[in-house]
């Protein structure tokens, strides 16, 4: 019964935190461009940008 | 991203560039051709190298630049050309003034959605504890649970369901019910009735049940509120990337480029040949001649002089002309046209939605078997609690959820695939009207045909005459010039090249004079009218026979196939067109299309639009001009082209973008399928309903058949939606 008491607030907290979490993502602005997101992680910051177009 | 079919050649990035406190200038560009991470790095990186630049963002998705930089205005044309010079052509971007509502409107339905999938995560997780403990789980346990349930869905659904508490004050206000009313009633019941039956330490609540309702209906309504929110947005894409500009001349002869929105009347414009009339006013000094097409559908070049009126959308051809600016009179042809469109959009908001019909029937019913129950449970048994209990177990189980996903499930999955295909679709009626028409109305000049003239006779010509007549042509912007020059593509000019406006050109061209033009500016007979109003211009090469071009507006590739589709799929055909009879007759054979009218005005094609609609046909309209914008609006429902003027395509229903007229008959079976899915969706919810009703009348239904029923029913009507993705 005392496990309860304590672990029913802490699930409760953790699921208030990701409630929160999702509230942040949403006013940073993250869900306005999710193509470009998508293709960010792609980016290659060592290869310097060629300048004639690759095939693809 | 869509191609825009009219050039605009030189939008003058510096008007469009924000300068905020802090000396740094903002500038929004839309970005052709970007596609991917390359694409990314290319572009941030390429505009980084420049000093001036601070910083870059380019969003994917929406194709939108956002560039900060420092310095003075001009160098918002460098950044456009070191884009175009990267291989990806920008256009400046006017961005939205304020918020936009329908933007704001489904963020709230987005945050409402993640609070109800919270709570109803969370308050799951105590009641299936509680339904395994069934026998198990002593009573203090559980009304432990049902508090802390209790806790979770009180203020929970208070956030999460003001969208249908408020909706539902105002339509009992307005002394009428919709969907949302039983929605709101069976929430409040459910959670009062649950606090008073956790307060007694019985054995079911409803928390659960109550906040689900709220979780899956707050999906359909956001599905609905996504799909008009992003046909908004690209709507509005589509007139920001034609954002005009205006160049003022002030006091001291200085020319300016500014906004166009930003002219006020009586402002001095200079509107050179190519440019676009970016407001209505009145020629004060030079002359030459406009393409009215966009205005009348006329395409005959219009005669201009000192004194003659301009109307916003033509198009300037050979000589800068300078105009004034005129106030929107109220007699103006915009003005008139913005009147009969907003009468058309009036009459269109009364058309009832499928899921409101459906609504008005679903309503009384339900209300009258929950009070039936009621009723039924207190005079058999005499006790009131069972009574209010089944009562309410029937108001939650008759799942409005279902009903509240049919439609916007179903709706969301065909534009997406519309917008595949290329058709913008701007809200969910939209496809409802499409799927029911049954006559369709085209417009003739830039729907069916080009909107502009092609050379036609070019094998009679000869090669060595057109490469001499577009070494004239390719410097000057008449759209009989424009088609020359796009036939044979770049290349060189002549040497000594005079445009005389309203006449021709005359150069030189290894050693000879040649000259081109009209048969009146070149002392040449003129050509007898064979009736075909094809246009006309001739060559003349110093010491040689004139050589006759011929020109005519093409038809799109894709009209045939386009009106044959809707042929097949019993659509009667008619053409109504603003231009003169000879070239609509023409047009109309070619197609093989029912009925054509000519010389109509705005006026006119609304008429026979409201007569159609009152035999009791239901008009689909394809236009894209000005003169077409009211009777796109009075129509049961209509198309625009992508290419069309602005208040065309905010009065159309559905935008094809790309021009591309083939993609009607696809559009349709689209349409069309999704009304029997929506159809199959209710037979669904409907005899769910056969079911779980007597369930719930009869008193068997506990918290827990009530979660598994709205879950069951709600993916059943979702799954049904996805049917559409594939056929």
């Amino acid at each position: 019964m005392t496990a309860m008491l304590w672990l029913i607030p802490a699930a409760l907290a953790l699921g208030l935190l990701g409630l929160g979490a999702f509230f942040w993502t949403m006013l940073s602005g993250q869900y306005d461009d999710m193509k470009g997101a998508a293709e960010r992680i792609l980016m290659d910051d060592d290869k310097p940008i060629v300048d004639d177009e690759e095939d693809h | 991203m869509a191609t825009l079919a009219v050039d605009i050649t030189h939008q003058d990035a510096t008007a469009f560039v924000r300068h905020t406190p802090g000396g740094v200038n903002e500038l929004d560009l839309i970005v052709e051709g970007a596609h991917c991470a390359g694409c990314i790095a290319k572009i941030e990186r390429g505009l980084t190298e420049m000093g001036a630049v601070k910083s870059v963002r380019l969003n994917l998705s929406t194709g939108r630049l956002a560039v900060q930089f420092e310095g003075h205005d001009g160098l918002a044309g460098e950044i456009v050309s070191k884009l175009k010079s990267l291989g990806y052509p920008a256009r400046p971007y006017a961005p939205e003034t304020g918020d936009d509502p329908r933007a704001k409107e489904e963020k709230r339905l987005l945050r409402c959605m993640a609070v109800a999938g919270f709570a109803m995560a969370n308050i799951m997780l105590l009641s299936i504890a509680v339904w395994s403990g069934d026998g198990e789980m002593d009573e203090t346990t559980r009304t432990l649970m049902h508090w802390i349930s209790g806790l979770i869905a009180l203020p929970a659904s208070a956030f999460a369901g003001r969208p249908f508490f408020e909706s539902a004050w105002r339509a009992l206000k307005a002394r009428s019910v919709n969907m949302d009313v039983p929605i709101s009633l069976a929430v409040i019941l459910a959670i009062g009735l649950s606090i008073y039956e956790a307060s007694t330490g019985a054995e079911h609540t409803y928390f659960d049940a109550s906040v689900m309702l709220l979780f899956f209906l707050l999906i359909g309504r956001f599905l609905d509120e996504r799909l008009r929110a992003r046909a908004g947005q690209s709507a509005r894409q589509l007139a920001a990337m034609q954002a005009s500009v205006a160049h003022r001349i002030d006091d001291q002869g200085n020319v300016q480029a500014i906004p166009a929105q930003d002219v006020q009347p009586g402002d001095h414009l200079l509107v050179a040949a190519g440019d676009r009339v970016p407001v209505d006013g009145e020629v004060i000094e030079g002359e030459g001649s406009v393409d009215a097409a966009l205005v009348t559908g006329e395409t005959q070049p219009l005669e201009l002089e000192k004194g003659s009126e301009v109307y916003s959308g033509m198009i300037n051809l050979d000589a800068p002309l300078t105009i004034k600016a005129t106030a929107a009179r109220s007699d103006s042809l915009l003005a008139e046209i913005t009147r009969l469109v907003e009468a058309g959009q009036q009459s269109r908001s009364s058309y009832v939605r499928l899921a409101d019909k459906a609504a008005q029937l679903y309503v009384p019913v339900v209300h009258t078997l929950a009070l039936g129950t009621f009723i039924l449970w207190w005079v058999m048994g005499g006790e009131v609690r069972p009574a209010i209990l089944n009562a309410i177990a029937v108001l939650i189980i008759t799942c409005p959820c279902a009903l509240g996903l049919a439609v916007p499930a179903v709706q969301v999955v065909a534009s997406g695939r519309l917008f595949k295909e290329g058709v913008l679709v701007k809200s969910g009626d939209a496809l409802e009207r499409l799927a029911t028409a049954d006559h369709v109305i085209f417009d003739k000049t830039g729907t069916l045909t080009e909107g502009r003239p092609r050379l036609i006779n070019a094998d009679e010509i000869g090669a060595e005459s057109i490469e001499l007549a577009s070494k004239l042509a390719r410097t000057s912007r008449h759209p009989l010039s424009r088609a020359i020059a796009d036939y044979t593509g770049m290349g060189d000019t002549a040497d000594a090249i005079d445009e005389t406006p309203g006449g021709g050109i005359k150069g030189h061209v290894a050693g000879r004079d040649i000259k081109f033009g009209s048969a009146r500016w070149l002392g040449l007979p003129a050509s007898p009218d064979d009736g075909s109003d094809n246009l006309e211009a001739w060559l003349v090469i110093e010491g040689q026979e004139p050589v006759r071009f011929v020109f005519a507006d093409q038809l799109r590739e894709d009209a045939v196939k386009a009106v044959d589709d809707l042929k097949h799929r019993h659509f009667q055909t008619e053409l109504l067109s603003g231009d003169r009879a000879g070239p609509v007759r023409s047009v109309a054979e070619a197609l093989d299309i029912d009925k054509a009218e000519s010389g109509l005005k705005p006026q006119d094609k609304i008429a026979r639009i409201q007569a159609l609609i009152e035999e009791g046909s239901y008009p689909l309209m394809v236009g894209d001009g000005i003169n077409d914008a009211p009777a796109l609006s009075a129509a049961h429902v209509s198309i625009s082209m992508g290419s069309a003027a602005e208040i065309s395509r905010s009065a159309a229903d559905l935008v094809i973008q790309g021009d591309n007229l083939g993609v009607l008959g696809t559009a349709v079976d689209i349409a069309r399928a999704s009304r029997r899915r929506v159809f199959e969706n209710f037979a669904l919810a409907a005899a769910y309903n056969c079911i779980a009703v007597p369930l719930a009348v009869f008193g068997f239904v506990t918290p827990m058949i009530a979660a598994i029923a709205m879950s069951a029913s709600s993916l059943l009507v979702t799954g049904n939606a996805m049917r559409l993705m594939r056929r």
